[in-house]
């Protein structure tokens, strides 16, 4: 008779009990419980008592405001508006604009940040102290204070529209900001997009298969004279077949402003140029530290096979450096998010401003509108967040730590 | 865990506790010694700290005109500077006990803030200021113009209005604060200034060349500026009513600060029912005898207040016009005290 090892006996209970109270038992669990509870309850008195407290004094409640007309105008909008338009719209003008500032502010404070920190690093003994001396300046006042100085002092101080710097009769710099000619699309608009979507795909595609040449079979192929082929001959092929894409409208003095062209209004310019400068100022020493983390013999690795010290950073030690690098990036681009909520000192319209600020006082419904915007930034935060862990963790991969 | 509980407890005792502190304002005001007031953070005229930190203007002069009428003390008031668009907040919140601060009265904030306007203690209109040099004589020419507005303000919707309505194009920069918005405009950013009346004319003193800068003729709205205290409490909404009240009835009696006590020992019959010698009207409001008296002789009538803040006596040397008394061409009424 053969004997079967004998099976231990399931311990269901006790695999939901660690599960459920840890190591604690029943008693965690019971902990836990009333936790729950006794937090459910804060939450509920704290919604309860606001809607009392606000029956009670007769404040206007709920998100009905938002369909009302806004009867204001705002000075910068990507998306068309007017005064006559609900708060829901005046909404999304201030969630773009903020999103605006922080896409392009990002982009700008890292490639500041990381040529500062290159600088720093440099062997180049006026590179490197210039670097420690910007840093140390630009991380150590106040940003609204630099934002002011910004606003109030660099770009005040431009000659008003009419005695504006002008170049060519096209470009006007004043202290109502920099009139560039607009484009308008013509019939030819359209061709020229295809052609220029088939440029990019083409490009990318030949990119790719060079790549795999290289790595599979270590074939070098020169690509570029084709990629600039599809780059810019395609499209000035169409061009030439169906005439221009687009015209130029100049801008003309009328008045008090400029007429025709686009604007960049100076309280934008100001709070990016304060933004970037200010977060680079920190992302240089982010990627200090982070290149400094990489063992110095990968870099003497990489002049003893004849690298030169740029190729040598590009291909060897910045991927390594990423991995110290990407967290507290992250922190950055989220400070930088936040941080234009300064906006409103200047007068950009932002979230803060626009809806926070002027929807506010005119609605008077401070809990429901204070509770978007916190939502609204809550989500920026979280999703820049998360694409910076994606890119973090394929990061890790590639470097197979 | 011990200190995990007791935290729990704290917070949830606080939630519990934070209740509705809309009744009994002339309560807790007494309670507390002392008379919290909402106003401006800079406004000449209206509520303007000296370099001292003494506060002068006619929003702050209502504010110690209530606090002599609950303490025989002008000076039991703390004043609290507020933000245009942080002024409602501060008032629903109870942190302030009354919102003087050049505050137009409409119907969507009478209703919907949990606020009532108690009366106006300046009948106001906006309109534009422009540098003299653009040679502009008409808010009509404004066509194409940048302009410089504090957001949260009625000033802001009527702007959208008016150009609108005209078929004029512009563009508006918005400011949190005045002093940002005047900054703006004097450093060119904008070129016009649009505030109500009063203001433009307070802010203009603060610029570096007043005499270059020039209001526009056009008045595009109404705005009667008044205080503000929260619904549910309507002995505390009866006090600031009539302390504004009492203020223009005695300008209309012919009482003032200096001949207060004289007026006081007077046989007419209406200068009796004012100074509490003839009925108990103080103590119908829930406060004493001599209410009246209290206001009058620390802050005067409504005219003096007027002359001494904004009028002949001040820089700003604006004519009382629509403020003046209504049997002297002016809309300044009161209702009757008896």
């Amino acid at each position: 008779m053969t004997t079967e090892p004998r099976k231990p006996p399931p311990q269901y209970v006790f695999k939901l009990k660690r599960a459920l109270g840890g190591k604690s038992g029943w008693t965690g669990l019971v902990v836990q419980i009333v936790f729950a509870a006794v937090l459910a309850w804060v939450a509920y008195e704290i919604v309860a008592n606001a809607r009392a407290n606000l029956e009670t004094q007769r404040i206007a409640s709920g998100f009905g405001f938002l369909k009302n007309t806004a009867g204001f105008d705002v000075s910068q909008s990507l998306i068309p508006y007017s005064g006559s338009d609900s708060y829901t719209r005046v909404f999304f003008v201030g969630l773009l604009n903020t999103l605006l500032v922080a896409v392009i502010g990002i982009v700008f404070a890292t490639v500041i940040g990381f040529v500062l920190a290159l600088c720093r690093l440099s062997p180049n003994w006026l590179l490197a102290r210039l670097g420690e001396i910007y840093v140390e300046i630009v991380r150590n006042l106040p940003l609204l204070f630099q934002l002011l100085f910004w606003y109030l002092a660099v770009l005040a101080a431009l000659p008003g529209p009419r005695q504006s710097l002008n170049l060519f009769n096209a470009f006007f710099l004043s202290n109502r900001g920099l009139v560039i000619p607009r484009p308008i699309g013509e019939p030819g608009l359209d061709p020229f997009l295809v052609a220029l979507g088939i440029g990019i795909v083409g490009s990318l595609a030949l990119r790719y298969y060079a790549r795999r040449a290289l790595f599979d079979r270590g074939q070098l192929i020169r690509i570029w004279p084709y990629v600039l082929g599809l780059l810019i001959g395609l499209p000035l092929v169409t061009m030439l077949i169906f005439g221009l894409p687009f015209m130029f409208e100049l801008p003309q003095l009328k008045g008090f402003n400029f007429a025709g062209g686009s604007r960049v209004i100076p309280e934008f310019v100001a709070l990016v140029v304060a933004l970037s400068t200010y977060t680079a100022a920190f992302i240089a020493e982010i990627v200090r530290a982070g290149i400094l983390s990489v063992h110095k013999g990968q870099m003497e690795a990489g002049s003893s096979l004849g690298l030169s010290r740029g190729a040598t950073l590009r291909l060897i030690v910045v991927p390594q450096a990423m991995r110290v690098i990407v967290p507290p990036l992250t922190n950055q681009y989220l400070n930088l998010t936040k941080n234009s909520s300064l906006a409103v000192a200047i007068g950009y319209p932002d979230l803060v401003s626009v809806f926070a600020g002027t929807t506010l006082s005119q609605t008077g419904q401070a809990i429901e509108i204070i509770a978007i915007t916190m939502g609204v930034y809550l989500m920026i935060s979280l999703v820049t967040s998360a694409i910076m862990s994606v890119y973090g963790w394929r990061i890790n991969r590639s470097l197979g730590a | 865990m011990k200190r995990v509980y007791l935290a729990l407890t704290l917070a949830a005792a606080t939630a519990l506790s934070v209740q509705a502190a809309s009744a009994q304002t002339l309560k807790t005001v007494k309670d507390r010694g002392m008379l919290s007031c909402g106003v401006s953070g800079g406004l000449p005229g209206f509520s303007t700290p000296d370099d001292k930190g003494n506060w002068t203007g006619i929003d702050v002069d209502l504010c110690r005109a209530i606090s002599a009428a609950i303490f025989d003390d002008p000076t039991k008031v703390k004043f609290v500077p507020l933000s245009a668009k942080d002024r409602f907040t501060a008032l629903q919140s109870g942190e302030i006990d009354v919102l003087s601060r050049n505050t137009t009265w409409t119907l969507s904030r009478d209703t919907s803030l949990g606020a009532n306007f108690t009366g106006v203690t300046y009948y106001d209109g906006q309109g534009f200021l422009v540098k003299k040099a653009l040679k502009v004589n008409s808010a009509l020419e404004l066509n194409s113009a940048s302009v410089c507005v504090q957001t949260g303000t009625t000033t802001e919707q009527n702007l959208a209005d008016y150009f609108k309505g005209n078929n004029m194009k512009y563009e508006v920069i918005a400011f949190a604060s005045a002093d940002e918005t005047v900054k703006a405009y004097e450093t060119g950013r904008c070129d016009v200034f649009t505030s109500d009346v009063s203001q433009l004319y307070a802010q203009r003193l603060k610029l570096a060349n007043p005499a270059d800068h020039v209001v526009l003729p056009e008045v595009i709205s109404k705005e009667p500026l008044g205080p503000m205290v929260r619904h549910g409490d309507d002995q505390w909404f009866d006090i600031v009513k009539w302390t504004l009240f009492a203020m223009v009835n005695a300008e209309e009696l012919g009482v003032t600060q200096k001949n207060v006590d004289e007026m006081a020992k007077s046989d007419k019959p209406d200068l009796k029912r004012a100074f509490g010698s003839d009925g108990n009207l103080g103590e119908q409001l829930g406060l004493t005898k001599d209410w009246f008296s209290r206001i009058i002789k620390a802050e005067g009538n409504y005219g003096e207040m007027y002359d001494r803040n904004v009028g002949a006596g001040s820089k700003l040397q604006i004519a009382r016009g629509l403020n003046q008394l209504w049997n002297k061409g002016g809309i300044q009424y009161a209702p009757p005290i008896r």
